[in-house]
């Protein structure tokens, strides 16, 4: 609802097409092509429903919109042009925020230490990285505390956490260690994969450092203390 | 070919046991890829320069016929021989007969990667030839009867003072010999004079071979790889089949992009080119170098590779940078991979030259996080092709039983927006019975790899969508709050 929430303070009207289910990145990754076209078909029917801008408040599920549909139903007469038109109007939400309705300031405040995780598929898939950034730069009363190695990857890439889940463990060590040396009381990330993987640590090591997915931060308004 | 045959999951634990090994690999590829952004960061454009590496790779393998022939015209008429080997097999059997008819006895080798491929050392060996590596980072794997474990530093994973105890067991060095690092590398300096001096051939690889002129480069940061193309009377250069460029231009851009991504330099301290055998004749006649000059071609897998749909991992440069930055690399270092070509760019090609019978869990070894792509000089797309081999292993029934299970319920439920829901609300429910306090300690079966060493949310009683259907009901878009402007 956050994701909502920001939109429509920007005046905009935002629709939620009925029947949405999952863009098919898992079953992608994992080698399951002909699983991912029925998912990548059944998303292109529910979003060709209307051909306002897509806004997705997640890297991977927006890179695998935008860049994978295409190859991955690239022999299919029909939907090879829709996944192109879908491709098309897809955005990523701080892409979308920061670059389509240009503005890094949507009247966000809160109280915080906030550091920012870059999430990979964003990050090297959609070259999100100075958006999320600007965006956490204009929030009223938070303070940045910069990460180190924070283009990392946390480890979780989907099955590889339950597939190899001993290397998973260590990198996302990794990761929060660098969370918990940066001084921060949350951390934020552009995709809910990394933050389920990352605040599941935590959780596990008794921190108190949160994960917030941004458009939660930038819908909170409320910073009065 | 040269392989590790214990599972990957064995090969992965020992390296995550192994403190130092993940300490050292952290340090040491975090100050490389510093190393390299600045050396690339010196090169004015240099994505333009990475761009024009890749079209010149992608030219050179598209005509790779032409540029191998035209390559071994020139280096027959320099006097030269080439010999291509279709198999391993091949390969080490021509350096073997040639070093038997020419009564060799001592070969010093310098660093080459097709060779620890081929295990040419192994055969040598066993036909009485003693082999010496003359590179200080390979005489060290050799002397500890161990293999390389990086492409550019092939020694990353031991200590110095492992060394040090293998230099005093092995080479019957003193305190004084093994005090710091320096007095070391001198004792292995002297150590190798002697062996070049009595040597009779000298084995390279070969970083790029140049086809206008026939000749072959060896980039190292020592100098005993020019030692050991120039002393010997016999020189023997040892080339995978790709390592080709169509001219000595080129050459010059490959040379850029590769010592900037492998240790960010301008340019690799002996850049090395052999242009072919001592000439002899009148003004022409020089003092150094080899008499005889062979290169043996070797295709072990790469032409299958080149057919197949992972021909563009044959655009590599072995520069190392993708192991740099692979933070699976990170936690695992080189053995794990189980062959010679470790990290992201093994993950592809062990499989792609050697077939997924023994090595389907590389592709698995990854996050697909991009870092890779991200720094290839060549820009070669690495998670795109392990996407492949992920779906080719998917496609022969490499899959556990429990993938496939899972993913065709998910998907079945996934085109069913009804079902889905329904199995999301029951899934919701189902966790929310194993949480206290909202976070579950213990999944049952394949997911309790997950709890292993992190705690799983219990999922939201009602989804987005009912609440998104809630909010349109009841006129509300749950946005009332006063936004504090």
């Amino acid at each position: 609802m956050s994701v909502v929430r920001v939109l429509e303070r920007l005046g905009l009207q935002v629709e939620c097409p009925a029947g949405q289910t999952c863009c098919g990145q898992p079953a992608f990754n994992a080698g399951y092509l002909d699983e991912a076209r029925a998912l990548a078909r059944h998303t292109i029917d529910v979003l060709s429903r209307s051909d306002a801008p897509i806004v997705v408040p997640s890297g991977s599920c927006a890179d695998m919109v935008i860049h994978q549909y295409a190859s991955l139903l690239r022999d299919d007469g029909v939907y090879a042009r829709k996944a192109e038109a879908v491709a098309g109007r897809t955005y990523e939400l701080t892409q979308f925020l920061v670059d389509v309705m240009g503005t890094a300031d949507v009247g966000a405040a809160c109280h915080g230490r906030l550091a920012y995780h870059a999430c990979c598929h964003g990050l090297r898939g959609l070259n999100v990285r100075r958006e999320p950034e600007a965006l956490l730069d204009a929030v009223t009363h938070a303070t940045i505390c910069p990460l180190a190695e924070s283009d990392v990857c946390c480890g979780f890439g989907g099955l590889f956490s339950v597939k190899l889940p001993d290397i998973s463990a260590a990198m996302l060590d990794r990761k929060l260690d660098r969370i918990e040396e940066s001084g921060a009381d949350t951390v934020v990330v552009t995709d809910v994969s990394c933050a389920l993987h990352i605040e599941g640590g935590l959780r596990r090591r008794g921190s108190t450092v949160r994960v917030r997915h941004i458009a939660d931060v930038l819908a909170e308004t409320g910073a009065a203390r | 070919m040269n392989v590790d045959e214990r599972p990957f999951a064995q090969r992965t634990a020992e390296a995550l046991a192994d403190a130092h090994l993940r300490h050292t690999l952290r340090t040491v590829t975090t100050a490389i890829l510093g190393y390299r952004r600045a050396g690339l960061g010196r090169l004015p454009a240099s994505d333009g320069w990475r761009d024009h590496a890749r079209r010149i790779r992608a030219h050179t393998l598209a005509n790779l016929d032409r540029y191998l022939d035209q390559f071994a015209g020139a280096v027959e008429a320099r006097g030269g021989h080439v010999h291509y080997a279709a198999t391993a097999a091949e390969a080490v059997a021509y350096v073997r007969d040639l070093a038997i008819a020419r009564g060799v006895r001592l070969a010093v080798k310098g660093k080459s990667m097709v060779t620890e491929e081929i295990d040419l050392n192994g055969h040598l060996e066993r036909a009485g030839i003693r082999v010496v590596e003359t590179d200080l980072g390979e005489y060290i794997v050799q002397l500890a009867d161990d293999r390389p474990s990086h492409i550019v530093m092939p020694i990353m994973h031991m200590t110095r003072h492992q060394v040090a105890d293998l230099f005093k067991r092995k080479i019957g060095a003193t305190e004084e010999d093994v005090a710091d690092i320096a007095s070391m590398t001198q004792l292995a300096r002297r150590v190798l004079r002697e062996e070049f001096v009595n040597a009779d051939m000298g084995i390279s690889g070969c970083n790029f071979a140049v086809a206008e002129t026939g000749s072959i480069t060896t980039c190292t940061n020592e100098g005993n790889g020019r030692l050991t193309t120039t002393m010997p009377r016999i020189h023997v250069a040892m080339m995978g089949m790709e390592r080709i460029v169509p001219t000595v231009a080129d050459l010059g851009v490959m040379l850029q992009v590769l010592a900037r991504s492998a240790t960010g330099q301008n340019l690799t301290v002996y850049t090395n080119v052999v242009n072919g055998p001592r000439p002899r004749e009148g003004d022409r006649a020089e003092g150094d170098g080899p008499d005889e000059f062979h290169v043996v071609i070797v295709d072990n897998g790469r032409s299958r590779v080149l057919a197949s749909g992972q021909a563009e991992i044959l655009y590599c440069i072995r520069c190392g940078a993708c192991l740099n930055t692979c933070p699976v690399f990170h936690q695992i270092g080189g053995h794990a991979y189980g062959s010679v070509y470790p990290g992201p760019i093994g993950s592809v090609l062990t499989p792609a030259m050697h077939g997924m019978e023994k090595f389907d869990d590389l592709p698995q070894a990854s996050t697909l996080c991009g870092a890779c792509r991200d720094v290839c000089p060549v820009r070669i797309d690495i998670p795109r092709m392990l996407l492949e081999l992920r779906a080719k292993g998917v496609a022969q029934g490499k899959s556990p039983l429990w993938v496939t299970a899972g993913i065709r319920a998910f998907v079945f439920a996934g085109v069913r927006p009804g079902l889905f829901r329904t199995a999301g609300a029951l899934a919701a429910r189902a966790s929310r019975m194993l949480a206290r306090g909202g976070w579950i300690r213990r999944l049952p079966g394949h997911l309790s790899a997950w709890t292993r060493s992190r705690d799983f949310p219990a999922l939201a009683a009602t989804s987005f969508q009912e609440r998104w259907e809630d909010a349109k009901t009841a006129g509300v878009r749950d946005n009332r709050e006063n936004p504090a402007r």
